[in-house]
């Protein structure tokens, strides 16, 4: 081990003779060797983005992958190994297990908060390895994209998905503007198996509906994730309900409690796709870029009309995930009751 | 003797009373009158109302107001209970590990991603059988104090099903299963739906009802052992009674609520400071009480704020002051 530790050190110093300087979100200068091939990726969002641009250096996922979420990358990579989060709740990766991995560069992608800043530089001081921070918000992403593609030295391939990414955030803006206010329907987001968590202004769990402009019937809560009394949703009387759980959307529908509420009346409750990762809430990553696809399309038909999700799920797997899905998975994802309307 | 009969007086009436506003009051407006015609309705064909006024007096008010009659009297039972038995006044009905072993049950649901009455039965299910290993390991280790050796088997187990607890919540995805986990352990009666009640209430009357009937013969248990059986009581039986029933009505309340801390702990202590030690007199009133306070708790959790408050945090609020109020007032008297 300590073998290992000294010709690690030797290899990054004499990689450190060649090093270049790229700021982080946050500002802070990063000095990474001028070809960085080892990532560590502090969380789900980072794996995806790292895995995204270069997956040859993405040295383990953060949680190893379940086969139905395996079977949408290739075969090398879905076995990359599980290497822990290291920030945020359920934080606790070994840095012992960090070092023995000898990553070049540490990446966290999410909130750019003084608590995660500050974390950075700890483990960046303990372990010697730059450690960037990005901006994981969905507007952030073309920039965070580019910038993380000039630290990895991969600025030619982060063009085409950082592109991409902001094509279509243009696109869903240009779309959604077209939406007059009062055509909006009022949309609640049911979290947890009984639906009564949802994401208040402000929450990253409802940053699609955000984005969307949509009327989220939570949004005078402030803050994260908050419990709904029922009585309240049904003031709220959502005409639309969306939700990342197979439990609530089955139960919904024959619940004498829910079945005041209009959305389930116009039998207008959907189900998420979640496969590899969710499209709408967790993780809060760039697999949320399809989330505005589809809540788009559910909440303002008109204005999403001519959008094929199908067309747009492959586009974004073979960019994203370096695999496009077949046939029967795009079924499996599009085809789930709930998923869209019937 | 007289101020026993105000006591009881007095908390029938607060309860009543504060049914009647639970029910009139709540995020959704329905008035007095309409709540008038609803129970007209019921009795026997008045002018039907609006669907959506009955679907939220009977399918989610009603149930939770019910919920938390319930579930305040038999953590308030419970508590009274073993704080007698234990003859230790700061026993709480967690003592024998029921809140802690439904606590893993529910935890271990939501971490296999299963439903809602799936997760109420693993809670139900695990608060039984932390309370059997518990009492089956306490009542094996001979040579000491049997009630002591029950309190300690009880903490080193309860600890040891926390780190369960604590390791399945390391494990679980932090975007999806953690919240769900934070959001039960800090227990609520939000999501309470009639048949959530159907399948609680008998359980816990289930050990509400031999409670009530035991509870003159369970001021013996606070004797000692040897005492006791002098008196021809067999001890052994009577506890073993006492903790099932106990067991029985915290595990149903936590499968449904979740963890409401407070109120099994501090209101045997409010209706002692009432009416005194005798268990005959004073389970009653526990009970009256306790359902009172949670109800108290719970509606101001769902009215005050368009989100729910955590029970947990309001019965500590709450209680704290009305606890030093009514220990201040009754020295004085006594």
């Amino acid at each position: 081990m300590t073998r290992a530790l000294v010709l690690w050190a030797c290899v990054a110093l004499s990689g450190l003779a060649n090093a270049k300087t790229v700021p982080d979100a946050t500002g802070r200068q990063i000095t990474v060797p001028a070809s960085v091939q080892r990532v560590y990726a502090a969380g789900p969002p980072a794996s995806l983005l790292v895995y995204t641009l270069a997956p040859g250096k993405l040295l383990g996922w953060t949680r190893a992958l379940r086969p139905d979420e395996a079977a949408f990358f290739p075969a090398r990579y879905a076995k990359l190994p599980e290497l822990g989060r290291l920030t945020g709740r359920g934080g606790g990766a070994n840095l012992e297990v960090l070092l023995d991995a000898r990553p070049d560069l540490i990446v966290d992608v999410g909130s750019t908060a003084a608590t995660y800043v500050s974390l950075a530089e700890r483990v960046q001081a303990q372990t010697g390895i730059p450690y960037a921070l990005f901006d994981g918000r969905l507007e952030a992403l073309p920039a965070t994209l580019r910038t993380l593609g000039r630290m990895l030295g991969e600025q030619s391939r982060a063009r085409r998905p950082a592109d991409y990414v902001e094509r279509q955030l243009a696109e869903v803006r240009r779309r959604v503007a077209q939406v007059p206010e009062a055509a909006r329907p009022r949309v609640y987001y049911g979290r947890g198996p009984a639906g009564l968590q949802t994401g208040g202004r402000g929450s990253i769990n409802v940053e699609v509906l955000q984005f969307l402009g949509a009327r989220n019937v939570a949004a005078e809560a402030r803050g994260g994730l908050v419990a709904a009394p029922l009585e309240q949703v049904l003031l709220w009387d959502p005409q639309v309900i969306l939700t990342s759980y197979a439990e609530f959307w089955n139960s919904v529908w024959d619940d004498p409690r829910w079945r005041a509420v209009s959305a389930v009346r116009e039998r207008r409750v959907y189900l998420s796709p979640h496969l590899p990762f969710g499209w709408f809430d967790f993780p809060p990553g760039v697999n949320r870029l399809l989330g505005l696809w589809w809540a788009g399309k559910l909440l303002y038909p008109d204005a999403f009309r001519g959008i094929d999700v199908r067309a747009k799920a492959r586009e974004f797997y073979r960019l994203f995930y370096h695999r496009a899905p077949d046939a029967r998975q795009l079924d499996a994802l599009l085809d789930e009751p709930g998923v869209l309307p019937r | 003797m007289r101020s026993h009969a105000a006591a009881y007086a007095l908390a029938v009436a607060a309860l009543a009373a504060l049914i009647l506003v639970a029910f009139s009051v709540g995020r959704y407006p329905v008035s007095v009158g309409q709540l008038a015609t609803l129970v007209l309705d019921k009795l026997g064909g008045t002018r039907p109302l609006a669907p959506m006024i009955a679907t939220v007096v009977l399918e989610i008010r009603g149930p939770r107001v019910l919920a938390a009659v319930l579930v305040g009297a038999s953590l308030a039972a419970a508590g009274t209970a073993y704080q007698g038995m234990f003859r230790n006044p700061l026993v709480s009905p967690d003592i024998l590990g029921v809140s802690t072993g439904a606590a893993l049950g529910a935890v271990l649901a939501i971490f296999l991603s299963l439903g809602v009455f799936a997760i109420q039965g693993f809670a139900f299910a695990g608060g039984l059988a932390a309370v059997a290993l518990i009492y089956w390991i306490g009542s094996r280790l001979r040579g000491h104090d049997p009630l002591l050796a029950l309190v300690l088997t009880g903490v080193v187990i309860g600890a040891l099903l926390g780190s369960a607890i604590a390791l399945l919540k390391y494990l679980a995805d932090p975007y999806n299963q953690l919240p769900a986990i934070t959001f039960w352990l800090l227990g609520s009666l939000a999501s309470i739906a009639p048949r959530d009640l159907e399948v609680a209430a008998p359980l816990a009357l289930l050990g509400l009802a031999p409670m009530l009937l035991l509870r003159w013969r369970m001021n013996l248990l606070a004797l000692p052992d040897d005492e006791a059986r002098a008196l021809g009581v067999d001890t052994r039986l009577l506890r073993a009674l006492v903790v099932a029933a106990a067991t029985l009505m915290t595990a149903a309340s936590v499968a449904i609520a979740g963890i409401i801390g407070w109120v099994g702990l501090l209101v045997p202590h409010a209706a002692r400071l009432l009416v005194g030690p005798d268990f005959g007199r004073l389970l009653p009133l526990a009970m009256l009480i306790g359902a009172a306070f949670l109800l108290a708790v719970d509606t101001l959790c769902r009215t005050i704020a368009p989100i729910e408050i955590p029970p947990g945090v309001l019965t500590a609020v709450l209680g704290t002051p009305f606890f030093l109020w009514l220990f201040a007032v009754s020295r004085r008297r006594w």
